[in-house]
């Protein structure tokens, strides 16, 4: 290692996305000598054929089917389609069941995302300081990461069973009526404690090697430097386990959104009363239940745009008060 | 500013190894104590339970006139210099600097005024604003000694804050350390596995040699009267000779060569010569020569003495033969016992009495 001062090197200006865009698009390639050269103008293109195929396929076209037919009523048969504009979007935001729907959604996304992201630290932070045993209770809280969301949801409904549910009994012996299934609340609370547990493991085995990864010495440095555990946790070790709470963060919210379908389908298909359900559920049950293939097509499309608008959300405001090490 | 008291300290792990034992050292206010060893020896162990980092299994750390074996390292008064630095990557450099003051709950006009002290003394002005990372590893190096620096803590503990610097600058940080810290007058506890920086920062030296004290004393006390054969081959480079001798009739004989006097009971001993403390004589000790190191402004001859190897450092620039006579500087000698390793004392045989070998 030399020592050669780094005296002028200013911070990277703040600039703004599309200022970054514009410039990966037109910029030059900074190494000349790297651009690779080919004979015929086609090449290239025949490589990136299968890539560029699987995203069309899979991707863009049905994206376009969805927007197309959100535009048109579909016969319940199949036999004809109407054009009708913006009716069905007009239909799906001022229905109102639709609306109870978005409010559910956000804030089963919030609560499931903040619950699942702090019980995940919480753990994390403890498994952290066990010494003895510390393999046996890491692979405990990590295997239930194996288990697939239907297979979540199964287990979920049968320790919330009506009947004979443990959950049930246990609330029973405080003189609550847990009804899942048939209550709204009580189906969400459900819904929320089987989404939390599915995703805690994945949240654990992040944070975890996020805290192993904060040097030793820079803890102990701490450790002189601050009396509180809290203060050191808070002033040191979390601002250093930022770049994994925010990339965390994404995938709980889209976990939440998307991910938690299955769990809703096995806790909420084929029950009787209003049960609260995510938007994509309600996409599918309009959809394919209902055969309101142009209504279902909007929503899924509005929530291509709230998808959207979530992600430049997250990637302006939230990075920029991240540290990345 | 206090002075440091180890009575018989130790540290026994769990698995039942003992990392040190029985450590006594008296630290004066002010001073600079240097623990040298080799690898493993327990001195960044030792160290370490100083600053809180490890528990004390046995005896007393005391700090100014307070026990601290049971304290918190943020309540034992003290400031530590990591080997990599240990720097908070996400704040800036005021910011690392004005932590623990933050947390001792200082007013923000004092915490102000000590950062700007120590980033004056430490010509750290121009980088106050910068991550850790946008700074060079002789920056961060003066960082971490600023974050000591402000806290004014009764002891600084220094676990090898050199060795991940190159060469050139491990010599100038050497020297700069030991400038602030006689400018601060703040007792220091310093570690190093470098004899060299040992000798050239310390008030004392304390080496170490399997969690034992092998010999404590101001660097040229143990450089000429190493206490054991360990401190003698340890300290001073190149390397000490040691060769098997022994005492009869008050003489030192290798092979059958009479080395000096010797006023000790007969019997193996193992004598102790430094390579500068020997010259190229016409007679005296035959030495085979096998190579010889040129650096410079003298070099080193190797060789073999009744099978054994030694190392001559020779300043002249005589031709060499196959081999050559070597004599010790009268005094010079150092004779320890072969059974203990322990140093014996020659002090009354060897004045007054100039032997050529």
């Amino acid at each position: 290692m030399t020592d050669t001062p780094i005296a002028d090197m200013p911070d990277a200006p703040r600039r703004s996305l599309s200022a970054r865009l514009s410039d990966w698009y037109f910029a030059e390639t900074p190494n000349p000598a790297k651009r690779v050269q080919f004979s015929r103008p086609l090449t290239p293109w025949i490589f990136l054929l299968p890539q560029l195929a699987i995203v069309v396929i899979f991707f863009y076209w049905p994206s376009v089917q969805a927007v197309t037919s959100s535009f048109y009523i579909e016969d319940p048969f199949g036999f004809g389609s109407t054009f009708v504009g913006f009716e069905n979007y007009t239909d799906a935001v001022t229905n109102s069941q639709y609306a109870s729907t978005a409010w559910f959604t956000a804030l089963f996304c919030v609560v499931v995302t903040a619950l699942s992201l702090g019980l995940g630290l919480l753990l994390a932070v403890k498994a952290d300081k066990v010494i003895r045993g510390a393999e046996t209770y890491k692979t405990l809280l990590i295997s239930v990461y194996a288990i697939a969301p239907p297979v979540a949801g199964l287990i979920g409904m049968m320790f919330f069973d009506m009947h004979m549910g443990p959950f049930t009994k246990l609330f029973a012996a405080f003189g609550y009526d847990l009804r899942v299934g048939i209550d709204y609340w009580d189906t969400a609370f459900a819904l929320t404690v089987i989404a939390v547990w599915k995703q805690i493991p994945y949240n654990f085995i992040f944070f975890l090697s996020g805290l192993q990864s904060v040097p030793v010495s820079v803890r102990e440095a701490a450790l002189i430097d601050a009396r509180s555990g809290w203060r050191r946790f808070k002033d040191i070790i979390l601002p250093l386990l930022a770049p994994t709470a925010f990339f965390l963060l994404v995938i709980n919210i889209t976990y939440t959104m998307f991910d938690t379908f299955s769990i809703i389908d096995v806790i909420v298909k084929d029950k009787p009363a209003n049960n609260p359900m995510t938007l994509v559920y309600k996409v599918y049950l309009d959809g394919f239940k209902g055969n309101d293939i142009g209504g279902s097509s909007a929503q899924s499309v509005i929530l291509m745009i709230v998808v959207a608008a979530l992600t430049v959300v997250q990637f302006r405001f939230l990075e920029r008060r991240v540290h990345y090490g | 500013m206090a002075h440091l008291s180890l009575t018989s300290v130790g540290k026994t792990y769990a698995g039942g190894v003992d990392a040190v034992r029985d450590v006594n050292i008296e630290i004066a206010d002010g001073e600079f104590i240097v623990l040298v060893g080799p690898s493993g020896c327990g001195k960044s162990t030792l160290l370490r339970m100083v600053a809180g980092l490890e528990s004390v299994t046995h005896g007393d750390v005391r700090i100014g006139d307070r026990v601290v074996n049971r304290l918190e390292p943020a309540d034992r008064d003290i400031a530590m210099v990591f080997q990599n630095y240990a720097l908070y990557p996400h704040m800036n450099v005021r910011d690392n600097m004005a932590y623990g003051l933050k947390n001792r709950g200082e007013t923000k006009s004092v915490i102000a005024e000590r950062v700007a002290e120590a980033s004056r003394m430490l010509e750290l002005d121009p980088y106050l604003d910068r991550k850790p990372r946008a700074l060079s590893g002789g920056q961060r190096q003066r960082v971490a000694m600023g974050r000591a620096i402000v806290r004014q803590p009764a002891a600084f503990l220094f676990d090898e804050p050199l060795s991940n610097l190159d060469a050139k600058l491990r010599v100038s940080m050497r020297g700069e350390i030991r400038r602030l810290q006689r400018r601060l007058g703040t007792t220091s506890l310093y570690v190093t596995h470098d004899q060299l920086e040992a000798m050239t920062l310390a008030d004392r030296l304390v080496v170490l040699n399997g969690g034992r004290v092998e010999q404590i004393g101001a660097p040229l006390e143990v450089y000429h009267k190493p206490a054991s054969v360990f401190v003698a081959s340890f300290i001073g480079s190149p390397a000490m000779n040691l060769i098997d001798a022994r005492v009869e009739a008050g003489r030192v004989l290798v092979g059958s060569h009479d080395i000096a006097p010797a006023a000790t009971d007969a019997g193996p001993v193992t004598l102790g010569l430094r390579p500068e403390d020997l010259s190229l004589a016409s007679t005296g000790l035959p030495v085979a020569v096998e190579h010889v190191e040129e650096l410079g402004a003298q070099r080193i001859i190797h060789g073999e003495v009744a099978g054994q190897p030694i190392a001559i450092a020779d300043s002249s620039a005589s031709e060499l033969g196959e081999t050559v006579h070597v004599a010790a500087t009268p005094g010079k000698i150092h004779l320890f016992a072969r059974d203990t390793g322990r140093r014996i004392d020659l002090a009354a045989a060897a004045t007054g009495l100039a032997h050529a070998v």
